[in-house]
């Protein structure tokens, strides 16, 4: 086990940058996930950690030594790949087995390790099975197998459930997660579902056009998001976010389109009359006699929770979630507030947070 | 009047009940699609087939429709030393040119299959042996070989690494060398393309895979891209192999068999003895010998290579 430093990395495929400039530190033994929008260079980092691409400039150490120019081999580190990658022609023992026979470890030892991992994964009935002859989740599993079987300092993961079907993907997101509390192996998680980045990690990177947006655990990534990007991006339904200024006068309140005011909670950390983004989640979102009159569009009712989409006077769309089972019917106006401690404010320019109660 | 109608109408709305139960029915259409193909194949492919079976049992000569003889031709054959020669040139050609073939259409494929500069280029030039008749670049090989002008000779003396021009087609060693390199030029790029196809089916994951689970770039070759390659270089090779087995054009261009039948192989023997010798039956007898060769390939591929535990199963 090792940690991962990656000190101001770059990466360009010939004239254009992808990455520019990103630093994450991965403790011995975290579960780290990089998160972000497609496109946005989250596994060109992880296979520079694997050594599958280059480093354009700055560096990348586990542990102790720096990586740049170690071999991927060289690097102790096992990969699981989106689609898997499995050896077609080699039996699930064999595809297990196959970085212990480079290595040249002993028939005994190698079968003995290969058995250790498959009782792990619940694999030993399908040894002598081929790739072929297995279902998706069991090709994930063998996977990890193959991984778990190379006790490596590192495991990388390149979205190994973006091939699964729903169901079986929160199964195996479960499996992974009690994967790394019984092996404590450091963890880096490539995903673009920010659920799964929310469930499993000890910390979340969020990426974003090739940069670092936020680096945290994941509840203060969803309670204090550094910026716009972070705050749509994490949480589902997403964080409404209302256009508007700090009203000028009166008491400190947020002005939004159609003439909705919000009050908030002083002091403000922004000038009168400047333009802000106003932020609150689904779930902080409560009836109430005053607060912003909302249309209701469409209610979806889960059982758990009944989920409500309307629009404000200013056109803006409205999520809100309630635990009680209230009744709507789409047309009629209703009215919704959030506690001023829930509220987020962003700067309507920059987009980055703005502190609105000191932290405790 | 009624009755007139009333016995032809059964009779007409039979016909048309036939006609329409015909055009309904999906074997009777499949029938009939396959019909021309069928057609064609039955004409130009076991007319001929059953006709040379055929006047191998006979004494056909040009002009002369023979009777026939059983296995006279057969035995002739057999007791016929020309006739072995021409199976240990034909064997010996085709086990040469073939694995030569393979070996260096196998390299080709893996270096194009790098990442080159004008990569495409460099792939529809070498497809160029294999589109020009073989008959123009037998031609072009026959002035290579040729003892006074050959182009050959001529480099390696300038280079002066032989002091006298090679008797490319005069010698019997030399000649069946010669005609070994130029069916292996004309050969490659068909089992350089194929397997070049086939190695572009190989997914780059895997080949990530092999390299972090501590892989060399031999042991990539060895334990991915083989094994993955075997089906495609199964079917590949046996068609070279049959190509290779059956070549006639070469060998009628470049030496006629010569010199001393050491190049002769069962193709060109056959049309020699039967259609320029004019012994119809004989000749046929002998292309009818090669059946069994290009069977015991077929079925040594298929069964031998072709077919992978790995293949089957569950599909994706």
């Amino acid at each position: 086990m090792a940690s991962v430093a990656i000190g101001e990395v770059y990466k360009s495929f010939g004239t254009v940058e992808v990455l520019h400039g990103v630093s994450v530190n991965i403790d011995d033994g975290e579960f780290v996930t990089l998160v972000g929008p497609s496109g946005c260079g989250k596994s060109t980092l992880l296979r520079m950690i694997a050594g599958l691409e280059k480093i354009s400039r700055g560096q990348i150490a586990i542990g102790e030594r720096v990586v740049n120019n170690v071999a991927p081999k060289e690097r102790d580190v096992a990969m699981v790949f989106q689609n898997y990658a499995l050896y077609p022609h080699m039996t699930v023992a064999e595809n297990m087995a196959f970085s212990l026979m480079l290595k040249g470890v002993s028939k005994a030892e190698s079968d003995a390790g290969v058995r250790r991992a498959a009782e792990i994964l619940g694999l030993v009935p399908l040894l002598s099975r081929y790739p072929r002859q297995l279902s998706g989740g069991q090709r994930q599993r063998v996977a990890m197998g193959r991984a778990i079987v190379r006790d490596p300092q590192v495991f990388l993961f390149d979205e190994p459930l973006s091939n699964l079907d729903a169901k079986l993907r929160v199964q195996m997101r479960a499996e992974i997660k009690e994967l790394h509390q019984r092996l404590k192996t450091t963890t880096v998680y490539v995903t673009h579902d920010q659920i799964e980045a929310m469930t499993m990690a000890d910390k979340i990177v969020v990426m974003h056009d090739g940069v670092v947006e936020q680096i945290g655990p994941p509840l203060e990534l969803y309670d204090r998001p550094n910026n716009l990007f972070v705050a749509s991006f994490i949480g589902s339904p997403a964080m409404n976010l209302l256009k508007g200024a700090i009203a000028a006068d009166g008491p400190p309140s947020f002005l939004g389109a159609g003439g909705i005011s919000v009050p908030l909670a002083a002091p403000l950390p922004i000038g009168s009359g400047e333009p802000v983004v106003l932020g609150i989640r689904p779930e902080h979102l409560r009836l109430s006699d005053q607060g912003i009159p909302v249309t209701v569009v469409v209610v979806e009712p889960t059982g758990s929770e009944v989920q409500l989409i309307g629009r404000t006077a200013g056109g803006e769309e409205i999520v809100a979630n309630f635990r009680e089972r209230h009744s709507f019917t789409p047309g009629e106006t209703i009215r919704l507030s959030a506690e001023p401690g829930l509220i987020h404010l962003f700067n309507g320019e920059t987009g980055q947070r703005l502190e609105t109660r000191s932290r405790q | 009047m009624a009755l007139q109608s009333a016995a032809i109408q059964p009779r007409s709305s039979n016909l048309s009940r036939i006609l329409s139960r015909w055009a309904e029915s999906r074997n009777a259409l499949g029938f009939g699609f396959m019909l021309p193909a069928a057609v064609l194949l039955l004409v130009f492919l076991t007319y001929p087939l059953g006709l040379g079976v055929w006047l191998g049992f006979t004494d056909a000569r040009i002009g002369r429709p023979g009777i026939f003889i059983g296995l006279e031709n057969y035995e002739y054959l057999w007791s016929d030393a020309v006739f072995w020669l021409s199976v240990f040139n034909t064997l010996l050609y085709t086990i040469s040119a073939s694995i030569l073939k393979f070996v260096l259409g196998l390299w080709l494929a893996l270096i194009l299959n790098q990442n080159l500069p004008f990569k495409s280029f460099f792939r529809a030039i070498v497809l160029l042996p294999w589109v020009v008749p073989t008959v123009l670049s037998a031609i072009a090989f026959w002035w290579i070989y040729d003892a006074q002008f050959s182009i050959l000779s001529w480099a390696l003396q300038q280079m002066g690494l032989i002091d006298h021009r090679i008797n490319f087609l005069g010698d019997p060693t030399n000649a069946r060398a010669s005609v070994i390199a130029a069916n292996v030029w004309r050969g490659i790029p068909f089992v350089a393309i194929t397997l070049l196809a086939g190695l572009q089916t190989i997914p780059q994951s895997l080949y990530e895979a092999a390299t972090l689970d501590g892989a060399s770039r031999w042991q990539l070759f060895r334990y991915v891209t083989l094994p993955l390659l075997t089906p495609i270089i199964a079917i590949t090779m046996t068609f070279s192999v049959l190509f290779t087995f059956t070549d006639f054009q070469l060998i009628y261009v470049l030496t006629r068999g010569g010199p001393v039948n050491a190049t002769h192989l069962m193709a060109t023997l056959s049309f020699q003895r039967g259609i320029s010798g004019g012994q119809l039956g004989e000749g046929a007898a002998i292309a009818v010998a090669m059946i069994p060769f290009l069977l015991a390939a077929i079925l040594f591929s298929y069964f031998g290579l072709q077919r992978r535990k790995w293949q089957q199963g569950g599909g994706d």
